[in-house]
């Protein structure tokens, strides 16, 4: 790439940034407002709608549902990802190419549709209770991140250091353990980040999949959103944004931001 | 042993893809066709409404725009990412990863207060008496795409930006020492080795905001019903599974459409794989 820069190309660049953070300026702007309703720039200083969050046990409840799925169901689906990773990679030429289509499906079934699906045929016609339902549809939805990912790293690895532990008597477990996964862990960690935001911002899927009682944090927020336009919802989704800040924190000094891009 | 564990691996991955995704998508397709008035009654019945047309047709349009606008913008953005010198651009793909790390409700949610009766353009506008009377932005398509590209222009940035880091230097460098000027080795270079990835990231941008549900949920409404939000409303508020399950038939087959058609130009248009 050249290195000099329009000065038009640079001003658009500059603006388009404006437009991606001003709108989260501007909610952290409200969320600090006085006022009973939403207005920016905030009128009179208040953390008042802060407090308010724990005033309203919902928040708390579906904050805590969100964290059990999205612990659960990433949790799940590197179980079952990174197995399914690895025999893709090591018999790469042996198995058929189906197979690795197969598990970037998930991206490829619109949410909606799937989230729609899994209720009708899971929760209603097999009747799995709610919360095991949202645990496996989300463990589904970020399946492909667990197997890309976690695959990307295993196309680097070299076999033959497996290799040369099992020959030296190294069982195969412990082989996979000790020898394979420090060698991909940066993959691991990189798709268990990923599942993970994806499953706590999830709407499609969890929309379908709430019950008495049991509910999500986005679609909380939704719900909430429809009765009261106040400053709360503002509020909470400044938390969140505290959330997203110490996930890249994580990514940054595990990985490295700039793997985002390749 | 090595038979074992080669199809014995991915099995549990293979079961829960085919036993929670692929059997509930083909049985919510199939109870499409079990229509008592004919095989294809419910799609007659879909296409024959004049709303549920619209509904079909809006969707499509919004996509449409928004895949074209989230193009142009990542591109021109990732463009010049990519001249960045090193600490500059680290600052600018944080300031695009952040959003994208953000979740899809909260960045609606931003564009309910910019563009609500009371929001911050409306109270601009009045305050310097431009008009007297709010304007109604919210419930239309404009606002929906207002916020669908905010949503995707991240992504577009990302994916872009990786695309052009990765067209080796000596490329470029060898078409301004054969003396091309910028624009022609824009066009003539750079471009070509692009447009992979301009489709990669189209095919993203079109899937994702042709399927949304919570940005058109937020800012549509029941006024500007979408795919996602018809599919919704027909099965939670109105109970009519049939009807749902045809939306969710259309959703698949146009998206599946879509990606297999796109994916195959991107192979044949790649000038790398000879």
């Amino acid at each position: 790439m050249p290195t000099r820069v329009h000065p038009v190309l640079g001003a658009f660049a500059a603006l388009v940034f404006l437009f991606l953070l001003a709108p989260l300026v501007i909610i952290i702007g409200a969320s600090l407002s006085d006022t009973t309703y939403l207005t920016f720039p905030p009128q009179g200083l208040s953390l008042r709608w802060f407090a308010n969050i724990f005033q309203i046990e919902a928040f708390q409840r579906t904050a805590l549902t969100s964290l059990q799925v999205a612990f659960l169901g990433t949790g799940l689906s590197l179980l079952i990802g990174i197995p399914a990773a690895y025999a893709l990679n090591r018999y790469r030429v042996e198995l058929p190419r189906w197979l690795s289509t197969l598990f970037v499906l998930p991206i490829l079934v619109p949410e909606i549709v799937f989230g729609f699906s899994l209720l009708k045929s899971i929760t209603i016609a097999a009747g799995l209770p709610v919360f095991p339902s949202l645990i496996l549809g989300h463990a589904l939805l970020v399946l492909p991140y667990s197997v890309r990912v976690v695959g990307a790293s295993l196309a680097s690895f070299d076999f033959s250091i497996e290799e040369a532990a099992m020959s030296l008597g190294c069982p195969p477990l412990k082989t996979f353990m000790t020898v394979v996964l420090p060698n991909i862990q940066a993959g691991v960690i990189a798709a268990f980040i990923l599942a993970f935001i994806t499953s706590i911002n999830d709407v499609s899927i969890s929309v379908f999949l709430t019950g008495p009682g049991i509910s999500t944090l986005p679609i909380q927020i939704l719900a909430h959103m429809e009765q009261f336009f106040d400053p709360t919802i503002a509020s909470v989704s400044v938390l969140l944004m505290l959330v997203t800040v110490g996930v890249m924190a994580i990514v940054e000094a595990t990985l490295g931001l700039t793997f985002l891009t390749k | 042993m090595t038979k074992l564990a080669k199809w014995g691996l991915p099995l549990p991955a293979t079961i829960a893809v085919t036993v929670l995704l692929i059997i509930p998508v083909a049985l919510t397709i199939a109870t499409t066709f079990g229509e008592a008035k004919g095989a294809f009654s419910t799609y007659a019945a879909f296409f024959s409404s004049g709303f549920r047309r619209a509904v079909l047709w809006r969707t499509l349009e919004v996509a449409l725009i928004t895949t074209a606008l989230s193009l142009v913008i990542g591109f021109i953005t990732a463009y010049v990412i990519a001249q960045m010198p090193s600490r500059l651009k680290s600052i600018m793909i944080i300031a695009a990863v952040f959003p994208l790390l953000t979740g899809v409700v909260v960045r609606s949610f931003a564009w309910l207060i910019i563009l609500g009766k009371n929001g911050i353009i409306n109270d601009t506008l009045m305050s310097i008496g431009i008009i007297t009377e709010p304007l109604s932005m919210l419930y239309t398509e404009g606002s929906v795409i207002v916020a669908m590209v905010y949503l995707f222009v991240p992504l577009m940035i990302l994916t872009l930006t990786g695309v052009l880091e990765g067209i080796p230097r000596d490329l470029i460098e060898a078409s301004a020492s054969l003396g091309a000027k910028p624009i022609p080795t824009f066009l003539q270079v750079i471009l070509p080795l692009a447009t992979p990835g301009l489709i990669v990231g189209a095919v993203l941008v079109f899937t994702g905001s042709f399927t949304s549900y919570a940005t058109p949920q937020l800012l549509g409404g029941e006024k500007q019903m979408m795919m996602g939000t018809f599919l919704y409303q027909r099965a939670m508020v109105t109970f009519d599974w049939v009807g749902a399950s045809t939306v969710a038939a259309i959703m698949v087959v146009i998206t599946i459409a879509i990606v297999s058609i796109m994916s195959r130009i991107a192979r044949r248009l790649n000038p790398m794989a000879v």
